[in-house]
């Protein structure tokens, strides 16, 4: 276990001089910010005019559905890939560190990274409490924030597992990219086709759904976090698999 | 410390190496010679537990690398070709960053204790990515070296390095090499003359010799070659030699000197040497050279590939 801390220390430093860091980074926090500001016009605008709702956090939190699908590709192309075509893979994999730590490693200083972008986020949900009167609903914001960080966790997992598929950096972006888009917006589209239980399928692989639909209305569900759970495992299964079979190559 | 029996790994169709066997004491260095695609890098990453083999077995440190890859992986340093360095740290993070992932109490002191062994020590804090090849070579080095292990792998350990580096990495190496086992790849052969004290010579994924450098040079004197100098031009000289009795081979070097090969148990030189005094050439130096490693080795493989192509 403690190999995997080692790996993930050393990632999470290197985002910190890495460019494509900042720029995911600043990306995610602008959009974050402006969407935070057009909904805080509004809600004034609303306030103003009498008919207005308790605002809440969901519309910023549900905004990072889709920044995550864009960026982090862009964090996890070179976690794996970009160790392969150094060489240095070579290094971690003739040093004693088992292969689903080297993964897991990989994963987590990710993950860290990423936790530290949401958590600058979360000066929102506390200016938008300074500004309601008595304060908005801290539950909901939990339950959101807990989506936040499972999509991430799970689309870092999947991200990391197919780098380790790949020596090229490009080919594990593209491909990771595909990946998420499909989990995220093509998937549930049988269900709306389909009936009975076979739509009940799609709509459970409907990444989107176990977002929006629940942990980003404050419902946490066991079924939901399993979701997430399988997705994380998964990814990480894929990841050592790709690496146990770049030995036997 | 190194034992391999009938190691043989495939890639596909294609048979890297064919069943390798030989084993390196403690305290031995054993220098793996061989044309490159030869299947040095192959053997050296199936001993370090980077990839299994196809067929047979191979124990380092009394582990085997199949079955206990971690033991093994614990007990031996290894430098690969490339020498996989992160540019993005510097000398003294990246050894740190290796010595915790090998379990050393102090990585930081440790880190530092190396770099000093290999000579780095002032450059400790600058980022690897601004070092020369030599400096990225010593690093890679003493990445191998951080756990003090009792087997050492070093792939082509010497490439690429100048004159000078090459001479302190030799160093280096030797004087590694007093108490652990080393295990080196290259296809320089003066280099394993002078740093190994055992020489297996590899090709097309067998082993074709197997012995001390001395050994491996008398073994193959079954002609003897004499290096003939004379004043002045040489012109023609080739011709006169060519013609005397019991010479195999003439050959004319860019530097004015002559040099003949004849057959071991007949000395032809007192013939060459009225041969050239009755052409008109003055005698300045007559002498012989010994059969060069390079010479066996190419010898050796040529023998192999011949081999093949008949049968």
């Amino acid at each position: 276990m403690r190999n995997i801390w080692i790996i993930a220390k050393r990632e999470f430093d290197h985002y910190f001089i890495s460019p494509i860091a900042y720029v995911v980074a600043f990306m995610i926090l602008l959009t974050i910010g402006i969407i935070f500001a057009i909904n805080i016009y509004f809600f004034i605008q609303n306030a103003l005019q009498s008919y207005g709702q308790v605002p809440d956090i969901s519309p910023i939190t549900g905004a990072f559905g889709f920044l995550l699908v864009l960026s982090i590709p862009a964090i996890t192309m070179r976690l794996v890939a970009d160790e392969a075509r150094m060489g240095t893979l070579e290094l971690l994999l003739t040093a004693p560190v088992r292969d689903f730590e080297l993964v897991a490693g990989k994963w987590l200083g990710g993950f860290l990274f990423i936790l530290t972008i949401i958590a600058v986020t979360l000066v929102y949900p506390l200016i938008l409490n300074g500004l309601v009167s008595p304060g908005i609903d801290q539950q909901l914001v939990m339950s959101s924030y807990l989506g936040v960080i499972l999509v991430a966790a799970s689309f870092l997992a999947l991200g990391v597992g197919i780098s380790a598929v790949f020596t090229n950096q490009v080919a594990a972006f593209f491909v990771t990219l595909s990946t998420f888009v499909f989990l995220w917006w093509l998937i549930g589209f049988p269900a709306q086709v389909l009936q009975g239980s076979a739509s009940e399928v799609f709509r459970y692989l409907d990444m989107k759904t176990h977002f929006y639909d629940a942990l980003n209305l404050g419902s946490i569900k066991l079924a939901d976090l399993v979701y997430f759970f399988s997705l994380i495992a998964l990814g990480l299964f894929v990841g050592t698999t790709a690496i146990e079979t770049r030995r036997w190559r | 410390m190194i034992q391999v029996n009938g190691l043989t790994k495939d890639y596909g169709a294609r048979r890297a190496i064919d069943n390798l066997t030989f084993d390196a004491e403690q305290g031995e260095i054993v220098g793996f010679l061989g044309p490159n695609g030869a299947g040095k890098t192959t053997t050296m990453r199936i001993l370090t537990a980077y990839m299994p083999p196809t067929d047979g077995t191979a124990t380092v440190a009394g582990y085997d690398v199949v079955e206990e890859s971690l033991e093994v992986r614990k007990r031996v340093g290894y430098l690969p070709e490339t020498v996989p360095l992160y540019n993005d740290m510097t000398a003294l993070e990246y050894l740190k960053f290796m010595a915790s992932l090998r379990r050393i109490p102090d990585p930081e002191e440790r880190a530092y204790e190396t770099l000093e062994g290999v000579n780095l020590e002032d450059r400790a804090d600058s980022y690897i990515g601004t070092f020369s090849k030599g400096m990225r070579q010593r690093v890679g080095l003493a990445q191998a070296l951080i756990h003090r292990p009792e087997v050492l792998i070093l792939d082509e350990p010497t490439i690429g390095l100048d004159p000078a580096q090459v001479v302190e990495m030799r160093n280096v190496i030797r004087e590694i090499g007093k108490d652990r086992t080393v295990l080196l790849s290259t296809h320089i052969l003066s280099e394993a003359q002078q740093m190994c004290d055992r020489v297996l010579i590899i090709n097309k994924g067998k082993i074709v010799a197997e012995d001390t450098p001395e050994n491996l040079q008398s073994r193959l004197v079954g002609s003897q070659r004499v290096v003939l100098r004379v004043r002045g031009d040489s012109d023609g000289l080739t011709n006169k030699i060519t013609k005397v009795k019991g010479i195999r081979a003439v050959e004319s070097k860019p530097d004015g000197s002559v040099e003949f090969e004849f057959g071991a148990g007949e000395d032809a030189r007192p013939l060459v040497a009225k041969a050239v005094v009755q052409g008109g050439y003055e005698l300045l130096e007559m002498r012989p050279v010994g059969l060069s490693l390079e010479e066996i080795f190419l010898e050796l493989t040529r023998d192999n590939s011949a081999e093949e192509e008949t049968s």
